[in-house]
């Protein structure tokens, strides 16, 4: 006997965003309908010093961890930032959308997002220079994420670009 | 289209804000949407907000009559902190149009039937009240509302029903009271007077021994934890003496007397509570959690009393409000913080001691135990210069009564303060607490904040503990989480299997398989036989400890390592943990070389549990070992019994499923009764097989299942009785801090699984908990057995 108010289901949390996986092998209708039924996370804004420990420890709190995998850099193989956890059941992951993000770890607030089902390959950052693409382009300074965006280091050193 | 997440700026979801400028389609959609968010903050007054809705509803009734009818009917089941608002506009609607408040009602009197019937008995508690506020707005009678109470106190009346059935019935009644007391006194006092006497011959013969299980603090200052009836049997009483004078509810209907005292009322049906079934589900009997008084809140509007009414309303209402947007967070804080009449009361902490009274809750909390963390977290985002302090406040009232604090509470403080802290930088005046350092350390103030900081590390890394308390704190901090390897340096090389492990470790580096390992492991003797000319196949603790301290040792990086290691090798452990002592030599080891990393042995015993290394019933034994004798008062063992218990009921719920399941395939294949043909009979005939091999799945889970419980009650009853006989021929107190968790525990595990156990409730009593048990220890059965007696 649910309420059959659609003005009081609102569950905004768990709605699925904009984004979308350019990579994603499907359509886009595809990609939604696997994001709607997913129980697997994105989770990005990690310090660079994040452990697997530390995840599994705040994302046991809305449920039962299956897995977690730690997104690496694609030259280096060191963490990078952003990590998926796949839960047991759908229901967890909500909770973790509903309650784990927008809060803290390791002093930063952390951003959580449905994804539509790791595959081997999306450990991996996309930016040119291996890590996340959001660290190529930004241009603060922020000591847990490698200092300064690529494209800032390298204005700030030019000398470095012969290094290339 | 941006590839990137979206902005850091915002703070997570609640896009719906934006949503709301947008019009709904059709005009159903409007109607649900105007009726739903009358009363929110609005530029116009309430009043005159309520007499325009009235107006469209009105105007609507002749195409939108049955939308209109069902809607009022859901909102006042699932929004019942805006109850009087609701029946303000029911009342306006009556004055209009006495037909539609007929059908009105009847529409109620069937819904509060079905819920009554699905066992939604929150719900239907609401549904009561709705109707008694009704009276107030002149669409029923005082006197129908009277008969009602009366056929609803007659349930005391009944034989052979469980106690939570009546308790029910005389809930409804006194809780509605605060809202319709006065009419209905004004109307029928004798009969009221009746009825009441009638409650009070009932609370007085009503068992209550399930009050112990269910208190938060075992300690009557310096608030009782009253049970719930009590509580507001006392409230009402004041109400009464005070001549039923009620001034904290709103009631919108007051500025409307004038129209609605012309109104014609309707009668409630003659109303038959439903007869008891056995598929009955009635509420659980709760303890009323207080942890403030007016001495409290030092500035400011007073609390009211804990037996005034006003309590009683204000926290009814809060509870409401959490449970209508216990999802969204940002919504659920502002409610809160908007609550009607907040100038009045200290609303703050009204709003910490109900929030924690739900995390508390015993047996579970209403809601998942992180939505509380959040929640708190954002009330201190919109009031950062008052609530901060509030929760401050009330975390060192907590800390000053962990003495006489439930175990399971104490758990969920530890870990509400844990997380909360890691989301403020840890900072917190470590050393009002320093009398914990001088005090036992099994003490419960030593034991919180040691656990307080484990997870805390949990959560960071061991340097951020060492930094955020003072020095003189560190013989509490947790141990750096480093793997310890047996078979480290040379030091170790005299112990035996020191040069199989250097074999193994090198073999596995070198990619070695499954079946290289166990053959080199073949050469290992076994410390238990005096000859080795067995196969080598029986249990070898020795093999295991080679082995796995090996094989640990070099996967020690990360839990994706260990994982990967036990997948890899998984041949192998299932090998050596053929039998029973070889699962239970495995847990051994596991906690031997990962003694310092707590979280690590939990994730490790629950992959062995998933792959079918272990079992359920090897790591309750384990948890129960000489071996596990020190570490028995840990908050992670016990994480780890209940991970376990929880896994195995689920296994049995996932097969229960699937016969579920193939059963209603198979009616339907009967149902499409068309053939003879042979394809669909032998359809039908694979189908009955699956489901005859699926029936004997569930039975030997359920098997397993109730054996898991045996076993784990087995070994409390005997750790109990020998502590209990102990004391008795030492003439030492037997209220030791182990006596105290122990027992504690045992209650805990009735608490968290009490759906399950009563399954085999039967079993447990003709085998365990027989009449010549300890009573210290039947006394916690007995409790058990009155949650739903």
């Amino acid at each position: 006997m649910s309420s059959h108010l659609n003005a009081l289901n609102s569950d905004s949390y768990i709605e699925i965003s904009q984004y979308r996986d350019q990579h994603f092998k499907g359509n886009r209708y595809e990609q939604e309908k696997l994001l709607k039924q997913s129980s697997t996370l994105y989770v990005g804004n990690l310090s660079f010093y994040t452990t697997e420990e530390q995840v599994y420890e705040l994302f046991s709190k809305s449920g039962d961890v299956k897995r977690i995998i730690i997104g690496l850099d694609k030259i280096k193989k060191t963490a990078c930032g952003f990590c998926f956890v796949e839960y047991y059941t759908r229901g967890d992951a909500e909770n973790a959308m509903r309650f784990i993000n927008g809060t803290r770890l390791d002093d930063r607030i952390i951003r959580t997002d449905w994804d539509a089902g790791f595959r081997e390959g999306r450990q991996y950052g996309r930016g040119k220079s291996g890590g996340q693409v959001r660290d190529e382009y930004r241009q603060d300074y922020d000591p847990a994420r490698g200092g300064y965006g690529k494209l800032t280091q390298l204005q700030r050193n030019p000398e470095g670009r012969n290094k290339f | 289209m941006s590839r990137r997440r979206h902005a850091d700026e915002n703070d997570g979801g609640q896009p719906h804000k934006r949503r709301r400028t947008s019009e709904p389609v059709e005009i159903e959609d409007r109607l649900e949407s105007l009726i739903c968010r009358v009363g929110e903050k609005s530029t116009s007054s309430l009043e005159s907000n309520l007499e325009g809705l009235a107006g469209v509803l009105e105007a609507d009734l002749p195409n939108y009559k049955n939308k209109i009818l069902r809607i009022l009917c859901s909102v006042a089941r699932v929004l019942p902190e805006k109850l009087t608002i609701y029946t303000t506009l029911v009342g306006l609607l009556n004055a209009r149009n006495y037909n539609f408040g007929g059908e009105f009602v009847e529409a109620m009197i069937r819904q509060l039937k079905e819920t009554l019937k699905s066992n939604f008995f929150s719900e239907a508690v609401y549904l009561v009240r709705f109707l008694c506020d009704l009276v107030n707005c002149h669409v029923i009678a005082a006197p129908s509302v009277v008969a009602l109470f009366e056929n609803f106190v007659c349930v005391t009346q009944e034989d052979d029903v469980p106690q939570v059935r009546c308790d029910w019935y005389v809930y409804a009644v006194l809780s509605s009271l605060p809202w319709v007391g006065k009419e209905l006194y004004e109307k029928k006092d004798v009969e009221m007077d009746r009825l009441l006497s009638q409650i009070d011959g009932y609370l007085k013969r009503r068992q209550k021994t399930h009050v112990a299980m269910l208190q938060i603090w075992s300690a009557e200052k310096p608030h009782p934890q009253e049970e719930y009836l009590d509580c507001l049997w006392a409230q009402i009483q004041k109400l009464k003496k005070d001549r039923w004078q009620e001034r904290h509810i709103l009631r919108p209907y007051v500025a409307f007397d004038s129209v609605l005292c012309e109104a014609l009322q309707h009668n409630l049906p003659p109303f038959t509570p439903p007869p008891h079934s056995d598929s009955a589900v009635y509420p659980m009997p709760h303890v009323i959690f207080r942890m403030f008084d007016y001495t409290d809140a030092p500035e400011g509007p007073v609390m009211p009393g804990s037996h005034s009414v006003e309590r009683f309303v204000i926290e009814e209402n809060l509870h409401c409000i959490i449970r209508t947007h216990w999802k969204e967070r940002k919504t659920c804080a502002a409610q809160l913080l908007s609550y009607p009449g907040k100038s009045k009361i200290p609303l703050n902490y009204h709003i910490v001691e109900v929030i924690f009274g739900e995390l508390f809750q015993l047996p579970c909390p209403p809601h998942v135990e992180v939505m509380y963390t959040t929640l708190l977290i954002e009330l201190c985002k919109l009031q950062p210069g008052s609530l901060p302090q509030v929760l401050a406040q009330a975390t060192e009232m907590m800390y000053m009564r962990l003495d006489t604090m439930n175990i399971t509470c104490v758990d969920r403080l530890v870990n509400w303060f844990s997380h909360h802290l890691s989301n403020f930088q840890f900072r917190w005046s470590w050393d009002d607490w320093a009398d914990c350092l001088t005090a036992d350390p099994e003490k419960p103030k030593a034991k919180f904040v040691r656990e307080v900081l484990e997870k805390c590390m949990r959560l960071s890394y061991h340097q951020r503990i060492v930094d955020i308390v003072p020095p003189s704190f560190a013989p509490l901090i947790p141990a750096n989480p480093l793997f310890i390897y047996k078979y480290e340096d040379e030091n170790s090389s005299t112990l035996p299997g020191y040069n199989a492990a250097i074999t193994v470790g090198n073999a596995i580096k070198n990619r070695a398989s499954n079946e290289e390992i166990l053959t080199l492991l073949k050469d290992v003797p076994n410390p238990n036989h005096e000859d080795d000319d067995d196969e080598g196949e029986s249990f070898n603790p020795l093999k295991i400890d080679v082995f796995l301290q090996t094989l640990l040792s070099l996967a020690a990086k990360s839990f994706s390592h260990s994982f990967s290691a036990l997948a890899k090798f998984h041949e192998v452990l299932k090998t050596l943990t053929e039998s029973d002592e070889g699962k239970l030599h495995i847990l051994r080891v596991v906690c031997d070389v990962w003694k310092n990393h707590p979280q690590m042995i939990s994730v490790l015993v629950d992959k062995m549990i998933r792959t079918q290394i272990v079992d359920c019933v090897a790591v309750a034994n384990w948890i129960f070992s000489q071996d596990m004798t020190h570490e028995f008062t840990r908050f992670y063992v016990w994480e780890i019994l209940h991970s376990t218990i929880r896994k195995m009921n689920k296994h049995v719920q996932k097969i229960q499923k699937e016969l579920e399941d193939s059963k209603e395939k198979l009616e339907k294949q009967h149902q499409k009764k068309d053939s003879g043909d042979e394809e669909d009979m032998e359809e039908d005939s694979q189908l009955e097989e699956q489901i005859e091999r699926l029936q004997e799945k569930v039975e030997s889970a359920q098997s397993e299942q109730k054996n898991l419980f045996l076993v784990i009650f087995q070994r409390f009853i005997m750790m109990l009785t020998e502590h209990l006989a102990r004391c008795e021929t030492g003439g030492t107190d037997l209220n030791t801090p182990w006596y105290k968790n122990c027992i504690e525990r045992l209650q805990q595990i009735f608490l968290m699984h009490h759906a399950t156990i009563q399954q085999y409730m039967g079993t447990l009593e003709n085998l365990l908990f027989t009449a010549e048990l300890d009573h210290h220890i039947l006394a916690v059965y007995q409790q058990f057995c009155s949650l739903q007696a």
